[in-house]
């Protein structure tokens, strides 16, 4: 690339198609540093992932490097844990989206109403999503959920819940309410953008109609803020995919695998177990889901900035 | 927003406005709760943090603030900064020129490359993990804040790109014209156009920027062990505490979340905007 760019510039006597091919370079040239650097550090690592993931390596047994075929793929379908870590994935992206976008159009909606202290109502309740994840995982364990000293066994005390060891009894529920009070906000700011570029008068003229509050909401704002659900719930599970603070902090995976998930399983496979080649290929079939749920969401980011391209 | 004042001019109670705000506030309450009990156990002493039943009432005290900043926390607080701060540099020098060739002179296919370019934030860490860390053990740069810089450049490059180019599409393309025909290099374009133009807009994408490398755990986790360790691998300190220093923890835990905090709050109407990448403002 650097070449060309050189050449082009030395030349003496230009004809008018170098001319033209200069300033196409001229006009590329600028993309090139960042360009480059995401292709060096995304695009060759990923290639090597693919290569490796082919290959039976452990970094514990120096010399154990050698071809495998197929054969860290065909234990990908037959291996309990990753059945089990994919299933992890799948449930807790689901419920943490699901219930999150639910609660987020809600609280959304409250502070989109006319309600008093609007704006601090909405500082505080993004606090979640800013806290470090790992901080905000550990105050929940152990100050708020912890059957000993925590704040919520002691306050359920007299409701006979007083000694529930949350964590370990309900470990992926646990997970769940967490990353739910975290993404919550997220969802919330999204959709309230949605219904903050919602008309009154729409609103109002639906009302003089004689729609009532339900049918004016169906009908007319969801219908709107569609979009911003859509943004917001693939947006939030491209990220809820990865989700690997909480669980490190919350249960490290367990007990058992029963919250371990996919970026988790490659965490234990790579740096506990340092088996190379299977870890690579859990990498290639994580890019493969994740391609999928990306696509999807790329497509809806692509059609708002459309949608906003015409007004 | 004030009381409505009928026609008559007779008060009337905005008993639905009063009903709402009420359950606006609790649902407020339990959402922020966590943090404001992480902030009230910070300002206790070891034995009223871990009391049972617990402790409401209390004398704030900033001994355990005292206590993690006497203590071997400054060193993964500077680790933090140099590292998010380090990348978000790295981000504006090589995502501004960027931005700008796909938002003012568009190329060919930009929106191949655009598409190009968030596909990378989204691609799995699994995707590139192994190759990197074998690259940074076989380069010695294992446990080294720069390298963990580095690759929190890559996780916010993308994003960098799309918003700035988001902001970018906002300049009136006229002012470009003129100051091409006044003969204007790029660079001149550059730095008296652009930069003070969106100098919003680079806030914003700081902001995103230093929130997304301050809080990320699972690169700091993996590449550092001591020297280069971050603010988040000091809490991992506390997993196994056994309530003994739930006071400490909290007063960690709130300073290890203050900067993010206090620019998150600073810079609210940026956030949305960064965190859907320019898609909703």
């Amino acid at each position: 690339m650097n070449s060309s760019i050189l050449r082009v510039g030395n030349g003496g006597v230009q004809s008018a198609a170098s001319v033209a091919r200069r300033e196409a370079w001229l006009r590329r040239l600028p993309l090139v540093p960042a360009f480059v650097y995401v292709v060096l550090v995304t695009q060759i690592p990923f290639a090597l992932t693919i290569y490796y993931s082919f290959f039976s390596w452990n970094l514990l047994k120096p010399g154990s490097f050698k071809f495998a075929g197929a054969e860290n793929y065909a234990r990908l379908l037959t291996d309990e844990s990753i059945r089990t870590a994919v299933l992890n994935t799948v449930v807790l992206t689901l419920c943490v989206i699901g219930i999150s976008v639910v609660l987020g159009l809600a609280v959304a909606s409250l502070l989109n109403s006319e309600v008093f202290g609007r704006g601090l109502m909405r500082t505080l309740m993004i606090a979640p999503f800013l806290i470090m994840p790992t901080a905000g995982a550990l105050i929940w364990k152990d100050t708020l959920l912890n059957p000993l000293f925590g704040l919520l066994p002691n306050l359920l005390g007299p409701f006979g819940l007083g000694r529930v060891d949350w964590v370990n009894r309900f470990p992926m529920a646990t997970v769940v309410a967490v990353e739910v009070w975290r993404w919550t906000p997220f969802m919330m700011l999204i959709i309230l953008a949605g219904l903050q570029s919602q008309n009154p008068e729409v609103l109002e003229a639906a009302r003089v109609d004689g729609a009532n509050a339900f049918q004016a909401f169906r009908r007319i704002t969801l219908p709107l803020v569609r979009p911003f659900l859509e943004l917001g719930a693939l947006l939030g599970s491209l990220f809820v995919v990865q989700t690997f603070d909480s669980i490190y902090m919350l249960t490290y995976g367990g007990p058992g695998e029963d919250t371990t998930n996919v970026p988790f399983l490659l965490y234990i496979v790579a740096f506990q177990g340092f088996n190379i080649g299977q870890a690579s290929a859990i990498g290639v079939v994580a890019v493969i889901l994740t391609t999928i749920v990306a696509t999807f969401a790329l497509r809806t980011l692509f059609s708002i900035f459309h949608v906003e391209a015409r007004h | 927003m004030s009381a409505k004042v009928e026609a008559g001019g007779r008060f009337q109670f905005p008993t639905k406005k009063v009903a709402w705000s009420i359950v606006g506030w609790l649902v407020v309450f339990i959402f922020f709760f966590p943090v404001l009990w992480m902030w009230l156990e910070s300002l206790k002493t070891e034995p009223q943090a871990a009391s049972s039943p617990p402790t409401i009432l209390f004398l704030p005290t900033l001994e355990e603030f005292q206590t993690v900043l006497s203590g071997d926390f400054p060193p993964f607080f500077i680790n933090s900064a140099i590292a998010s701060i380090g990348s978000t540099i790295l981000v504006l020098v090589l995502g501004l020129p960027a931005a700008y060739a796909l938002a003012i002179r568009p190329v060919k296919r930009t929106q191949d490359v655009l598409f190009f370019f968030i596909s990378t934030r989204f691609l799995p860490f699994a995707a590139s993990l192994v190759p990197l860390y074998l690259l940074a053990r076989d380069l010695q740069l294992l446990d080294n804040i720069f390298a963990l810089g580095l690759i929190y450049t890559t996780i916010n490059l993308p994003l960098g790109v799309w918003l700035l180019r988001s902001f970018l599409l906002e300049i009136p393309p006229e002012l470009f014209e003129a100051a091409r025909v006044d003969g204007a290099s790029f660079t001149t374009e550059l730095r008296r156009i652009v930069v003070p133009l969106i100098a919003p807009g680079i806030a914003a994408t700081s902001l995103i920027c230093l929130i997304f490398s301050w809080n990320e755990f699972f690169y700091a986790v993996n590449f550092t062990s001591s020297t280069a360790a971050t603010t988040p691998i000091f809490l991992v300190g506390f997993i196994s505490g056994r309530g003994l220093f739930y006071a400490k923890l909290a007063a960690a835990a709130t300073l290890a979340s203050l900067p993010v905090l206090l620019a998150g709050w600073i810079a609210q109407k940026q956030l949305i905007r960064g965190l859907t990448m320019g898609a909703v403002k």
